[in-house]
C-alpha cells in the first residue's frame, strides 16, 4: 500500500500551516520530514490522521482519502499516528493503554497475540503492564506510544518527534525499534522529528518543510549529503 | 445513643440519594466536562415517567426501571441535540467555558415548564413500596426501615454495577479514555461522540434512580415546585466537588458524608441550619482540600 499526498494545502485559521506538500511512501519504507519548528511537520501528520481538515488536495490510502472522514475511522484503515509529547493517557495502566490500541479490533484473540508481540519488542511494558503510566519514564511512554499504535494493526504509522526530551542513548533505542517494526509489520512510516540526522540516518527518503512548503526532497542519502540541507539542520 | 444511631441512619440514607445524584453529575463531567443543572429536570422528569408508569403497572420496581431507562433517553437526547452542537460552537473565546453550563440552566427552566404542562403542577403522589416504618428494638424504635435498608442497597448495587463497567469492561475504558484524553482515544479508534452519548445515558439513569428514591424516602408526595429536587441538585453537585468530581468512589463518600454531617448539624445544633449547612461544608472543604476528597492536586481540567 502507497500513501500518495498531493498538493496539500492546511490552514490554522487564517494561517497558511502547509502550501501544496506533495510526496509519497511506499510499503515498508520510512520518509522522514525533517524542518524547524513552526515549519508544518506536526499539522502535516494531525492532517493525514484525521485530527485536523484540509483546505485542498488530497491524500490517497487504500483507496481512501485521508483528508475525509474522521481519525477514529482511519484507524479502521490502518493508519496509526503517534502524536508529540504527551502520546499515551496518564491515568490508565501499561496494559490499559495497549488494550484501547485494540478496542476497534472485533477478534479479541488476534489482539491479544498483537499484545504478545509489542511485550516481546518493549519487554519493559510487560514488566510494568499494571503499574500507571505515570511511574513511565519519557523512553517508556514512547515505547508504550508506539506499542499502543501497534495494537491496532497499522500499515501506514505516523510518527511525531519520538526522539523529543529522551536521553541520546534512548534516542538510539528508539530509533532501532522504528526500524525493526517497519521491518517486522511492512509498515509505511511518515517519521517527523527534529532530530534531523537521526531521522535520516534509518529513513529511506526524506522531505524537508520550510514554512509549510517542501523546500528539498531526495533518497535519505541524497539530504544528508546535501550542503544546503547539512548546514541548515544538520548542523555541519 | 437511640437518637445518635438514628440521625447516622437518616444522614446515611439521605447521603446515599445525594450520592446517586452526585454519580450522576461525575458521569456527565467526566464525558464532556459540562456541570449539567438540568440534572434536577431530569431527574424530575424520570419520577414523573415512573409515576406515569405506576398508573399501568401496580409495582414500584417496574416503574423505576422505566424511568431509568426514560431517564437515559432524555440525558442521551440532550446530549445529541444540544450539547454536541453546544460544544462543536463554542471553541474559543470566554463564552466557550461557559455556554454550555448557562444553556444546562436554561433547559432546567423548559423541562420545568414542560412537566407542569403535561401533568400540571399539583402534588402527585407514589407509594413507597416498602414500609418506612422504623424497625422497632424493645421500646425504642430505629428511623430505620425496609424502605431505608432497599436505598441504601440499591445505591450500594448501582455503585458497584457502575464500577464494574467503567473499570473492567471494554465501553468502560472507552469512557475512561474519552474522559481523559478525546484525541488519544480518537486516534485509538474510540467513537469519542458516541461514547459520550453512552456517559450521558448512564447519567440519566443514575439521576432517575435518584429522583425516585428520593420521593419513597420521603411521604411519597412530589410535584414541579418541590424544593427537594433543587436541593437534590445542589446536594448531589456539592458531593461531586467534595469527591473531586472526576472520581465515582469519590462522589459516594462524598454524598455520605454531605448526608450524615448534615443530619447531625440538623439534630444537634439546629433543623433551621437545612439549606445552610450543605453549602457550609462546601466552603470547608474547598477551603481545606480544594482538590476535593479523592481528587489530585494540579489534575485535570478542562
Amino acid at each position: 500500500m502507497t500513501l500518495h499526498v498531493e498538493n496539500l494545502t492546511v490552514h490554522h485559521g487564517a494561517i497558511q500551516a502547509l502550501t501544496q506538500v506533495s510526496f509519497e511512501v511506499k510499503p515498508g519504507e520510512l520518509t522522514a520530514v525533517i524542518g524547524s519548528n513552526g515549519a508544518g511537520k506536526s499539522t502535516l501528520l494531525r492532517t493525514l490522521s484525521g485530527l485536523k481538515s484540509a483546505t485542498t488536495g488530497t491524500a490517497t490510502w487504500k483507496g481512501h482519502n485521508l483528508l475525509h472522514g474522521k481519525a477514529e475511522s482511519h484507524v479502521r484503515h490502518g493508519v496509526a499516528h503517534v502524536s508529540e509529547g504527551k502520546s499515551v493517557i496518564p491515568e490508565l495502566t501499561v496494559e490499559e493503554n495497549l488494550d484501547l490500541g485494540a478496542l476497534w479490533r472485533r477478534n479479541k484473540a488476534e489482539a491479544n497475540a498483537t499484545k504478545r508481540e509489542v511485550f516481546d519488542l518493549f519487554p519493559r511494558l510487560e514488566e510494568r503492564r499494571k503499574q500507571t503510566t505515570e511511574t513511565l519514564s519519557g523512553g517508556e511512554r514512547q515505547m508504550l506510544a508506539i506499542g499502543r499504535a501497534l495494537m491496532s494493526k497499522p500499515e501506514l504509522l505516523l510518527l511525531d518527534e519520538p526522539s523529543l526530551g529522551l536521553a541520546p542513548l534512548l534516542v538510539k533505542q528508539i530509533f532501532e525499534a522504528i526500524v525493526n517494526v517497519t521491518k517486522q509489520y511492512g509498515l509505511s512510516v511518515v517519521l517527523v522529528e527534529q532530530n534531523a540526522m537521526g531521522a535520516l540516518n534509518i529513513a529511506d527518503s526524506g522531505i524537508v518543510l520550510n514554512l509549510g512548503s517542501v523546500a528539498t526532497r531526495g533518497s535519505a542519502q541524497e539530504l544528508s549529503s546535501d550542503p544546503a540541507v547539512r548546514a541548515a539542520y544538520l548542523g555541519y | 445513643m437511640f437518637q445518635f444511631i438514628n440521625t447516622l441512619l437518616i444522614g446515611i440514607t439521605s447521603g446515599a440519594i445525594y450520592a446517586l445524584m452526585a454519580l450522576s453529575i461525575v458521569l456527565v463531567w467526566r464525558s464532556t466536562r459540562v456541570i449539567n443543572f438540568a440534572q434536577a429536570g431530569q431527574a424530575l422528569t424520570s419520577t414523573f415517567i415512573g409515576f406515569q408508569t405506576l398508573k399501568y403497572v401496580d409495582s414500584f420496581w417496574i416503574a423505576l426501571i422505566v424511568a431509568m431507562i426514560g431517564g437515559a433517553i432524555i440525558s442521551a437526547l440532550i446530549e445529541i441535540t444540544l450539547m454536541r452542537v453546544l460544544l462543536k460552537h463554542s471553541t474559543s473565546g470566554a463564552i466557550a467555558g461557559v455556554a454550555p453550563i448557562i444553556a444546562t440552566l436554561g433547559l432546567l427552566e423548559v423541562m420545568q415548564a414542560v412537566i407542569t404542562l403535561i401533568w400540571g403542577g399539583a402534588d402527585s403522589l407514589i407509594t413507597p413500596p416498602l414500609s418506612n416504618t422504623g424497625f422497632t428494638i424493645g421500646t425504642n424504635t430505629l428511623v430505620f426501615s425496609p424502605m431505608k435498608l432497599a436505598i441504601i442497597a440499591i445505591v450500594a448495587l448501582l455503585l458497584v454495577l457502575l464500577s464494574l463497567i467503567v473499570q473492567k469492561t471494554s465501553i468502560g475504558l472507552s469512557l475512561r479514555a474519552a474522559a481523559f484524553s478525546p484525541e488519544l482515544a480518537r486516534l485509538a479508534g474510540v467513537r469519542v461522540d458516541a461514547v459520550r452519548t453512552l456517559g450521558w445515558a448512564l447519567s440519566g439513569a443514575t439521576g432517575a434512580v435518584a429522583g425516585l428514591l428520593l420521593v419513597a424516602n420521603g411521604n411519597g408526595s412530589f410535584s414541579t415546585a418541590s424544593m427537594e429536587f433543587s436541593l437534590l441538585l445542589i446536594s448531589g453537585f456539592i458531593a461531586a466537588v467534595i469527591g473531586g468530581l472526576e472520581s465515582l468512589l469519590g462522589a459516594v463518600i462524598g454524598g455520605l458524608a454531605l448526608g450524615i454531617i448534615t443530619a447531625f448539624v440538623l439534630m444537634y445544633i439546629s433543623d433551621s441550619l437545612f439549606f445552610i449547612a450543605p453549602f457550609v461544608i462546601l466552603l470547608l472543604v474547598l477551603f481545606i482540600r480544594p482538590q476535593g476528597i479523592l481528587g489530585k492536586k494540579g489534575g485535570r481540567r478542562a
